[in-house]
C-alpha cells in the first residue's frame, strides 16, 4: 500500500473524529437556540472569543469521552507496538494490517512504534479525568478554608495565610521531585494527604447543608444521614487500597467500591495540593470583599451563624471571580500534570498522557517531529481553549 | 484658535439634542429633543432622577460619549460654534480651556499617583503654553482663591493626603485655572457631607460671580439648584419637561412632574399627619420600554387617554413668562393652584411604654497604626456616654454627618457590636454586653435593620421570596413551608409588593422595590424596634417619598418604635417625634423635633440647619458655614469635640471649650444640650429658617 | 518601614525553617534512605548492609537530631561504624577526623557534600547557579520591556485591532508550556529534518561561550510564556485604568491622548503588573529546570533534577534554600516595591 499524502491524512483524520464533530455540533446548535435562557453559559456563545475557546474544549471533552468510553475515535490500542513502524513518518501504511484493523498509522509511529494519533486520542482521556477533578478538589480545600479565613481573619487568617504561603514559596518542580517518586509512594505519604483532603467535600458538604437546614430540624437530620452515609462510604473507598496495606485497612473489601492505581493518585493529590493554595487566597480576598456588603450584616443581625452565612450569602455571589478562575485553573493543571509526564513523574512510562509522549518525543526531536509535535499541539490547544473560555466568561461576566 | 473673550451671544445653545447609546442589541435613546440655552454669567440647573440623562448632557458637552454613545440629532453650539462636528484637535483646545468639568467623585476624578500641583500646572502648561514657575505661580492663587490653607503645601500632596472636600476644592480649582466660559458640575457635592457640601456651595456661587463663568449645575437635589442657580431645566426619562427661571418653575410650575416632583419633597409645611408628602405611583419607565406620546403619562394625574399617548409632544412656551417652556398638552387646562387632594386624615400616634432605653453607653475600638503594622494602637472613641430612650409607636430620628457614631450605635443595638460600657435595656432585658448569637430568637427578631443602600441589602443571587422566607425560619415563624410561604406574601402585601414579586431575582427589581422588600424581611418577625440606616437617602426623591411613607403607616400598623438614622434634616423634621444630633461620637442635642428645629440650637444643629438645601423660595436662611472638614474619630479635638469648628465659642469666657466636655444641661421639657453658652448667649439665637414676610 | 522589613524577615525565617524541614524529612523517610545507600553502595545491597550502611553514616538517628546537625545548632555526628572506620559529619571523605570542626552546618557556612558530585555542596551550587542566572538575566531583560509594551499598546485602546492582534498572540504563548515551546522552537528554527536550522536545539555549548546560536532558544522559552502572563496582567491593568475617572478628568482637561498614556495612566497601570513580573521570577525557576533539561543546559535547574533523582539530601537542600530564598526575597521586593510605587499606601 501507498503512504497517504497530507490530503488523506486530514480527511482521514477528520472522519476519524466524526462522532465528536456531531456531538459539538448538537451541543452548539442548542445552547445558541436557548443562549439567553441559559444564564452565563448563554452569554459565551455573544463572545467570539468565549465560543472558539467552548469549541476547543468542548471537542477534547467529547474527544476523550468517546475515546476512553466506546473506544472509538483512535485507531489503534495506544500501548500496542506494531512490527517496523518504529518512528514512521504520518501517513505510512502498516506492515501487513491485521483483517478489520485500521491500515495506517495516521500521525506516524513514536520511537517504540506505536501510533501517534491514538496515544495522542487516549492521552486526553487521561488529562481530561485528572485536571477538572483535581482543580475541583482544589476548590473545595480552598473555599473550606479560605472562607473562614478570610470571614473570621484574626488569628485564623494569619496561621492558615502563613501555611499557605509555605507551600506557594516551595519551587513546583522541587515539590514534585519531592512528593511524585515511587520511594514516597512506598512510605504511604500519598494516602495520608489523600486522607486529609478528600475529607474536605464531606465537612464541606456536611457544612453546607447543616447551616441550611439547622433551623428545619425535620429536613436537616434524615438529609445529612442519607448524605454522610454515602459520604463516608465513598471516602473510604477511596483511601482504602485493598491489599496494599495502607493505613486504612478496616474497610470491608466488599464496600470498597474502586481503587485509584498510586501513580494516579499521587499526581492528583499533588496537583490538588499545588492549586488549594492560590484558591485559598482568591477566596479569601473576594470574602473580605464580599463580607462588607449589608446583606450580609442583613444576615448577621437576623442572627444566622457564620458558616450559613460564608456559604449561602458571600459564596454564592462570588461565584463569578471562581468560575473565570476555575476554567484558568484546569489549564494550568493541564500543564502541571504535562510537567510531571515531562519529568517522568507519577504516571507510568508507557502512560500515552501528553506530558509523557512529550517527553518520549523530544529525545529525537531534530530527526523527527511528530511524536513530540502531535501532543505539544493537543496540550496547547486544550490550554488555549480553557484561557479563551475564562476569558469570554470574563468578559461577559462584566458586561451589565 | 485664539479664545474670543469678546463674543456676547450665549455661551452654550443646544438644539433638539438627540443621544443614543448603541449596544450590540439594539439602540437606547439616552436624551431625546433637548433644548437649553445658557447666557454668559449665567447658572443653569439640570434636574431629574436618576437614569433621566441629565449626565449625558453633559458629556455630550463635552463630546465624550465614550465608544457607545452617539449625537443622533439636534445641535450643540459653544459660542457660536458648532461642537457635534468638531474635530478631535479643536475638542481638544476647548476641553479644560474654555468648557470645563466638576465631577461627583472628587477622589475618582484625581490622579492618586500625581502630586495636585502638577495635575493643576499641566492645564495652563497645555492652553497656554505658559512654563512651569508660571503655572505653579497660577495654581498657588486658585488653590488660594478656593480657600484652602497652606496652598504650597497642597500642592506638594498627593489627592489621598487631603480629605474629601479639600479634593473637591481641588478638582474646582482645576476647572477654574484656565477661567473657562463654561463650567459643568455633575452632581458636585452628592458624596460629601452636608455641612462640607455648604461650603463648596457657597465657593462656586461666589467664584461663578468672580470669574463671571457661565455654569451648567448638574443635581438631584432642587434645593440645592435653587441655591446656586439663575434657571433651570426639569428632565424626565431623557426629555427636558419643563424650563424656565427659578422663581417660574419653583412658584408657577406648569408641568405635572414638576408639580408633583416638588409634592413629593418634605418642605419645612409637610408633616407627617396632617400634610403628608405624596408620593408618585409607579415606576420610572427603562429606557426601551417608553411609553408613547408623554413618558409621564402612565404616572401624571391628569393622563387623558388618546390625547396624551397619541404623539410626539413638542416643548411650549408659557404664555407671560420670558424663556419658559413646558412639555405638556394640557398645562394651559390644568389647574395649577387646585391644594393637594386631603388624603385620609390620620390621627396623631399615641406613645407607649418605653421599650428601649439606652444609659451611658460607651463604645471604644482600638486600632492598629499604619499599614506597616508598626506605630502605636490607637483607641477611637466611636461612642461616648449615650443615655436616650424610645417608646413604642415613636420616631426617634439619629441625625450626624460621617464619623459622628450612629453607625457604631446602630450596630450596638443590634448587637454586632458589644458595648464596652454602660448599658442597653431592650423591653426590660439587659443586651448591651450579648452579642448577636448569644441573643434568643425573640430578642434577635424585635429588633430589626433597614439597610442604607438598595442595591446592597438584598443577596443578589436568592430570590425576593426565599430570603423573606428564611428570615422567618430563622426566626422560627410558622410551622410548615406553606405557613412561611403565606406569610411572606402577607408580608409582601404589607410592603405593597405585588405578590408574584416573590420569585424574582433583586436583580429584577427597582431600587425602590429592593428596599420596601428589605423592610418586609426586617419585619418577618413582628419588628418591635426598627434601626433605619438612611433608609432612603440613596434613592431618588419621588420613591424617597414612597418609602417613607411606608414606614409611617407600618409604624401605625405595628406601633413599632422607628430609629431613623440620617443626615437630611427635611425628612427628618418631616416624621420623627425627637431628634438627637450627634458629632464625634458625642449627643450634642436631644429634644422633640419642633423644639430642636427652633432656638436656641446647639450651635452644630444651628449650622446643619443652615446647610441643609430647602427647595423652597419662600424660604430665607441664615448662611452659616462651617470652616474645615470633620475631625477624624481617631484624634478627636480635646475639650468639646465641636469647638474646632463653632462660631459661637469666642461667645464662651477663658479656654472652657478647649478644655473641658460640656455636660448635657436641659434646656426646657425633655430638649437637652451639650454646650458650654450661657442661658442669656443661647436666648440670643435666631431662627436659621424662616418663611419670608412677602410669600 | 523599618519594622515591617524587619518583620518580614523574621516570617522570611520562619518561612525557610519550615520549608528546609520539610525538605528534610522528606529526604529522610527510609525507602529515600534505602536509594540513597543502594547508589552510593552497590544496587545488590541486602537488607541489612542497607541498614548497616545508614547506622554507620548517622543517617538512622532522630530526624530533629539530624536537622540540628545540619543547620549547625548540634555538634556533628562522630560514630565509630561496624566496619571500624571513624566517620564525622564534619570531617568528609579524605579528611581526619581529629581535625573537623565541631560545628559544620548552614549556621557555620557548611552546606554538607554532594553525594552525586563527591564535591562540597556549595562549590556546585555556586557554579551552577550563576550559569542558571545568567540564563534568566537574558530571559528577563527580553520579557519584561516586549511584556510591558504589547501590555500598554493593547490596553490603551481596548477592543482596537491592535488590541485584538496582541491579546491573541499573549494569550496564546501564556497557554504554551516551556515544554510545549521548546519543543515547537526546536522544531521550527533547529531541526535537522525540515527546520530553518538557525540556532541549535542544545546549549550545552552556551556553558562556555554563550553566542546567539546556541542560546537564542532556551532564553525564548522561557521568555515567551512570561511574555503572555505578564502583557495579559499589564493590558488588563490599563484597560482599567483607562477607564478610570480621572483618566476623564485629564482627556477632558484637554490633555493629548500620546500624554494621558505616558503621564497619567502607564503609572497607575504599572503597579499591578510590577508585583507580577516580580512574583513571576520564581515562577521561572521551574521555566528554568524545565528549559535547561530540555536543551541540556547544566544550571541550577538540571541541578535540582540530578539532585531529586538521586536523592543527594545535602544538594538538595542547598538547593531548597536557596530557591526559598530567591522566592521570599523576590515577594519582599514586590511588598517594598509596591508600596513605593503606590503612594496611597506609602504614606497613610
Amino acid at each position: 500500500m501507498d503512504p497517504l499524502s497530507w490530503g488523506e491524512i486530514i480527511v482521514r483524520i477528520l472522519y476519524q473524529f466524526l462522532p465528536v464533530w456531531i456531538s459539538m455540533f448538537v451541543v452548539f446548535t442548542a445552547s445558541i437556540t436557548f443562549k439567553r435562557k441559559l444564564g452565563l453559559y448563554g452569554r459565551i456563545f455573544d463572545s467570539t472569543v468565549g465560543m472558539i475557546g467552548f469549541a476547543l474544549v468542548t471537542f477534547w471533552v467529547f474527544t476523550a469521552f468517546y475515546a476512553s468510553a466506546f473506544d472509538l475515535i483512535a485507531t489503534h490500542d495506544p500501548l500496542v507496538q506494531a512490527s517496523g513502524m518504529k518512528n514512521k513518518v504520518p501517513g505510512t501504511p502498516l506492515r501487513d494490517a491485521a483483517e478489520g484493523a485500521y491500515a495506517f498509522y495516521l500521525l506516524g509511529g513514536d520511537n517504540l512504534a506505536r501510533d501517534v494519533f491514538s496515544r495522542m486520542v487516549h492521552g486526553s482521556a487521561i488529562v481530561l479525568s485528572i485536571a477538572p477533578l483535581a482543580t475541583l478538589f482544589g476548590y473545595v480545600v480552598g473555599v473550606t478554608l479560605g472562607l473562614p479565613a478570610g470571614y473570621f481573619g484574626g488569628r485564623l487568617d494569619t496561621i492558615l495565610s502563613f501555611l499557605a504561603n509555605l507551600i506557594l514559596a516551595f519551587p513546583v518542580i522541587l515539590l514534585f521531585y519531592l512528593l511524585v517518586t515511587p520511594e514516597i509512594i512506598a512510605t504511604g505519604i500519598p494516602m495520608y494527604m489523600a486522607a486529609v483532603f478528600f475529607i474536605f467535600p464531606l465537612v464541606f458538604i456536611t457544612v453546607l447543608l447543616n447551616s441550611r437546614y439547622k433551623v428545619l430540624p425535620h429536613i436537616r437530620t434524615p438529609l445529612l444521614a442519607v448524605v454522610l452515609t454515602i459520604g463516608i462510604w465513598i471516602y473510604f473507598s477511596t483511601i482504602s487500597e485493598s491489599g496494599r496495606g495502607t493505613f486504612v485497612d478496616f474497610w470491608p473489601n466488599a464496600l470498597d467500591l474502586f481503587n485509584i492505581p498510586g501513580g494516579v493518585l499521587v499526581v492528583f493529590i499533588s496537583v490538588v495540593f499545588v492549586n488549594s493554595p492560590t484558591i485559598f487566597r482568591i477566596i479569601r480576598g473576594l470574602t473580605m470583599d464580599v463580607k462588607s456588603r449589608d446583606y450580609v450584616a442583613a444576615a448577621q443581625t437576623r442572627g444566622e451563624t457564620p458558616w450559613y452565612i460564608m456559604l449561602w450569602e458571600i459564596l454564592p455571589n462570588v461565584r463569578g471571580p471562581l468560575i473565570v478562575d476555575f476554567c484558568l485553573r484546569i489549564g494550568y493543571a493541564t500543564i502541571l500534570l504535562g510537567t510531571l509526564g515531562f519529568f517522568g513523574l507519577g504516571l507510568p512510562p508507557e502512560s500515552p498522557d501528553w506530558g509523557s509522549t512529550i517527553n518520549d518525543g523530544r529525545k529525537l526531536l531534530s530527526v523527527y517531529l511528530h511524536p513530540a509535535l502531535t501532543p505539544a499541539f493537543s496540550l496547547l490547544s486544550l490550554v488555549l481553549g480553557l484561557n479563551l473560555l475564562a476569558d469570554g466568561l470574563r468578559e461577559e461576566s462584566l458586561k451589565d | 484658535m485664539a479664545r474670543d473673550d469678546n463674543y456676547d451671544g450665549p455661551i452654550l445653545e443646544i438644539e433638539n439634542l438627540s443621544i443614543s447609546f448603541m449596544t450590540r442589541l439594539f439602540e437606547i435613546p439616552a436624551v431625546m429633543d433637548f433644548s437649553c440655552t445658557v447666557m454668559p454669567g449665567e447658572a443653569m440647573g439640570l434636574v431629574g432622577e436618576s437614569g433621566c440623562g441629565k449626565s449625558t448632557v453633559a458629556l455630550a458637552v463635552m463630546m465624550d460619549l465614550g465608544k457607545n454613545g452617539h449625537v443622533v440629532g439636534g445641535s450643540m453650539r459653544f459660542k457660536g460654534r458648532e461642537l457635534t462636528t468638531m474635530s478631535n484637535e479643536e475638542l481638544r483646545e476647548l476641553r479644560g480651556s474654555e468648557i470645563a468639568m466638576i465631577y461627583q467623585e472628587p477622589m475618582a476624578s484625581l490622579n492618586p499617583a500625581m502630586k495636585i500641583g502638577r495635575q493643576l500646572m499641566e492645564v495652563p502648561m497645555i492652553h497656554e503654553g505658559k512654563s512651569k514657575e508660571e503655572a505653579y505661580q497660577m495654581a498657588l492663587e486658585v488653590v488660594s482663591d478656593v480657600k484652602l490653607p497652606d496652598p504650597a503645601r497642597i500642592l506638594d500632596s498627593y489627592p489621598h493626603q487631603i480629605s474629601g472636600g479639600q479634593q473637591q476644592r481641588i478638582v474646582i480649582a482645576m476647572a477654574l485655572m484656565s477661567k473657562p466660559s463654561l463650567l459643568i458640575l455633575d452632581e458636585p457635592t452628592t458624596a460629601l457631607d452636608v455641612t462640607v457640601e455648604a461650603g463648596i456651595v457657597d465657593l462656586v456661587k461666589g467664584l461663578g460671580e468672580k470669574y463671571g463663568t457661565s455654569m451648567l449645575f448638574i443635581s438631584h437635589n432642587l434645593g440645592l439648584v435653587l441655591d446656586t442657580c439663575d434657571r433651570l431645566c426639569v428632565m424626565y426619562s431623557g426629555e427636558a419637561v419643563e424650563t424656565g427661571s427659578i422663581e417660574d418653575v419653583f412658584d408657577k410650575m406648569r408641568h405635572p412632574y414638576t408639580q408633583a416632583l416638588f409634592r413629593s419633597i418634605p418642605l419645612p409645611g409637610a408633616d407627617k399627619n396632617a400634610r403628608p408628602l405624596v408620593a408618585i405611583p409607579g415606576n420610572f419607565p427603562l429606557p426601551h420600554e417608553r411609553p408613547n406620546g408623554c413618558n409621564f403619562g402612565p404616572r401624571c394625574d391628569y393622563f387623558e387617554e388618546g390625547r396624551c399617548d397619541a404623539g410626539d409632544i413638542k416643548m411650549g412656551p408659557i404664555e407671560g413668562d420670558q424663556r419658559h417652556d413646558s412639555r405638556c398638552l394640557k398645562f394651559t387646562e390644568i389647574d395649577w393652584a387646585e391644594p393637594i387632594q386631603a388624603s385620609q386624615d390620620v390621627e396623631d400616634v399615641v406613645l407607649g411604654e418605653v421599650v428601649l432605653k439606652v444609659d451611658d453607653l460607651k463604645k471604644y475600638y482600638s486600632v492598629s497604626g499604619s499599614a506597616f503594622g508598626g506605630g502605636e494602637g490607637k483607641t477611637v472613641k466611636a461612642n461616648e456616654t449615650l443615655s436616650f430612650e424610645a417608646r413604642e409607636s415613636e420616631t426617634l430620628a439619629i441625625v450626624g454627618e460621617s464619623g459622628c457614631g450612629k453607625s457604631t450605635l446602630a450596630k450596638v443595638l443590634m448587637g454586632l457590636e458589644t458595648a464596652s460600657d454602660g448599658s442597653v435595656v431592650l423591653n426590660g432585658v439587659d443586651v448591651e454586653d450579648v452579642a448577636i448569637e448569644d441573643r434568643t430568637v425573640e430578642t434577635v427578631s424585635q429588633v430589626q435593620m433597614v439597610f442604607q443602600n438598595p442595591f446592597d441589602t438584598l443577596n443578589p443571587s436568592m430570590s425576593v421570596g426565599n430570603q423573606i422566607i428564611r428570615a422567618l425560619e430563622i426566626f422560627k415563624i410558622g410551622n410548615s413551608h406553606a405557613d412561611r410561604e403565606k406569610r411572606m406574601l402577607e408580608l409582601l402585601d404589607l410592603v405593597k409588593l405585588p405578590r408574584t414579586f416573590a420569585t424574582r431575582m433583586p436583580r429584577q427589581l427597582s431600587g425602590g422595590q429592593k428596599q420596601r422588600v428589605g423592610i418586609a424581611r426586617a419585619f418577618a418577625g413582628d419588628a418591635q424596634i426598627v434601626v433605619a440606616d438612611e433608609p432612603v437617602s440613596a434613592l431618588d426623591v419621588s420613591v424617597q417619598a414612597a418609602v417613607t411613607d411606608l414606614l409611617m403607616e407600618i409604624q401605625r400598623e405595628t406601633k413599632m418604635t422607628l430609629l431613623f438614622i440620617s443626615h437630611d434634616l427635611s425628612i427628618v423634621r418631616y416624621l420623627s417625634d425627637r431628634v438627637m444630633v450627634m458629632y464625634l461620637g458625642h449627643v450634642v442635642e436631644m429634644g422633640p423635633t419642633e423644639k430642636v428645629f427652633a432656638p436656641p440650637y446647639h450651635p452644630y444643629t444651628e449650622a446643619l440647619l443652615s446647610a441643609v438645601p430647602i427647595a423652597d423660595t419662600s424660604i430665607e436662611k441664615q448662611r452659616i458655614v462651617l470652616e474645615g472638614d470633620i475631625p477624624s474619630a481617631m484624634n478627636p479635638p480635646s475639650g468639646c469635640p465641636f469647638q474646632t469648628r463653632c462660631r459661637w465659642k469666642t461667645d464662651v469666657p477663658g479656654v472652657l471649650c478647649d478644655k473641658e466636655v460640656p455636660p448635657m444641661r436641659t434646656l426646657s421639657n425633655g430638649h437637652q444640650i451639650k454646650c458650654h453658652l450661657a442661658q442669656d448667649v443661647l436666648d440670643r439665637m435666631e431662627p436659621v429658617i424662616k418663611v419670608s414676610e412677602d410669600a | 518601614m523599618g519594622m515591617f522589613i524587619l518583620k518580614r524577615l523574621g516570617v522570611m525565617a520562619l518561612t525557610a525553617l519550615g520549608l528546609t524541614l520539610i525538605v528534610f524529612y522528606m529526604t529522610n523517610l527510609y525507602p529515600n534512605l534505602e536509594k540513597l545507600a543502594k547508589t552510593q553502595g552497590n544496587f545488590r545491597m541486602s537488607e541489612t548492609e542497607v541498614s548497616t550502611w545508614l547506622n554507620n553514616r548517622g543517617y538512622t538517628r532522630p530526624l530533629l537530631v539530624k536537622y540540628g546537625e545540619w543547620l549547625g545548632v548540634l555538634p556533628g555526628y562522630v560514630i565509630e561504624g561496624t566496619d571500624g572506620e571513624v566517620r564525622a559529619r564534619c570531617a568528609p571523605q579524605g579528611q581526619s577526623v581529629e581535625d573537623a570542626p565541631e560545628y559544620c552546618g548552614v549556621f557555620q557556612g557548611g552546606w554538607g557534600y554532594s553525594s552525586v558530585f563527591k564535591e562540597p555542596a556549595s562549590d556546585i551550587m555556586w557554579k551552577r547557579l550563576s550559569l542558571t542566572g545568567f540564563l534568566m538575566l537574558c530571559a528577563l531583560l527580553l520579557t519584561i520591556p516586549v511584556a510591558l509594551l504589547i501590555g500598554i499598546l493593547a490596553g490603551m485602546r481596548e477592543g482596537s485591532k491592535t488590541d485584538r492582534t496582541l491579546s491573541t498572540f499573549s494569550i496564546v504563548t501564556s497557554a504554551t508550556p516551556e515544554y510545549v515551546s521548546g519543543v515547537v522552537l526546536i522544531a521550527i528554527f533547529a531541526s535537522s529534518a525540515v527546520g530553518l536550522k538557525w540556532f541549535k536545539g542544545s546549549a550545552t555549548k552556551a556553558m562556555e561561550s554563550p553566542d546567539f546560536e546556541n542560546f537564542t532558544l532556551p532564553v525564548l522559552t522561557i521568555a515567551l510564556f512570561s511574555i503572555g502572563y505578564i502583557a495579559r496582567m499589564t493590558r488588563a491593568s490599563m484597560t482599567e485604568v483607562m477607564t478610570a475617572q480621572y483618566i476623564r478628568t485629564a482627556r477632558l482637561k484637554g490633555v493629548s491622548f500620546g500624554n494621558i498614556v505616558l503621564k497619567h495612566a502607564l503609572r497607575n497601570a504599572l503597579i499591578a503588573p510590577f508585583t507580577v513580573i516580580i512574583l513571576q521570577i520564581p515562577y521561572l525557576l521551574t521555566g528554568v529546570v524545565i528549559t535547561e533539561t530540555l536543551f541540556n543546559y547544566k544550571g541550577f535547574g538540571w541541578l535540582l533534577v540530578q539532585a531529586a533523582g538521586n536523592n543527594d539530601i545535602d544538594m538538595l537542600l542547598g538547593v531548597s534554600v536557596v530557591s526559598v530564598i530567591i522566592v521570599l526575597a523576590t515577594q519582599l521586593i514586590s511588598d517594598i516595591g509596591y508600596v513605593y510605587l503606590n503612594p496611597r499606601i506609602r504614606i497613610s
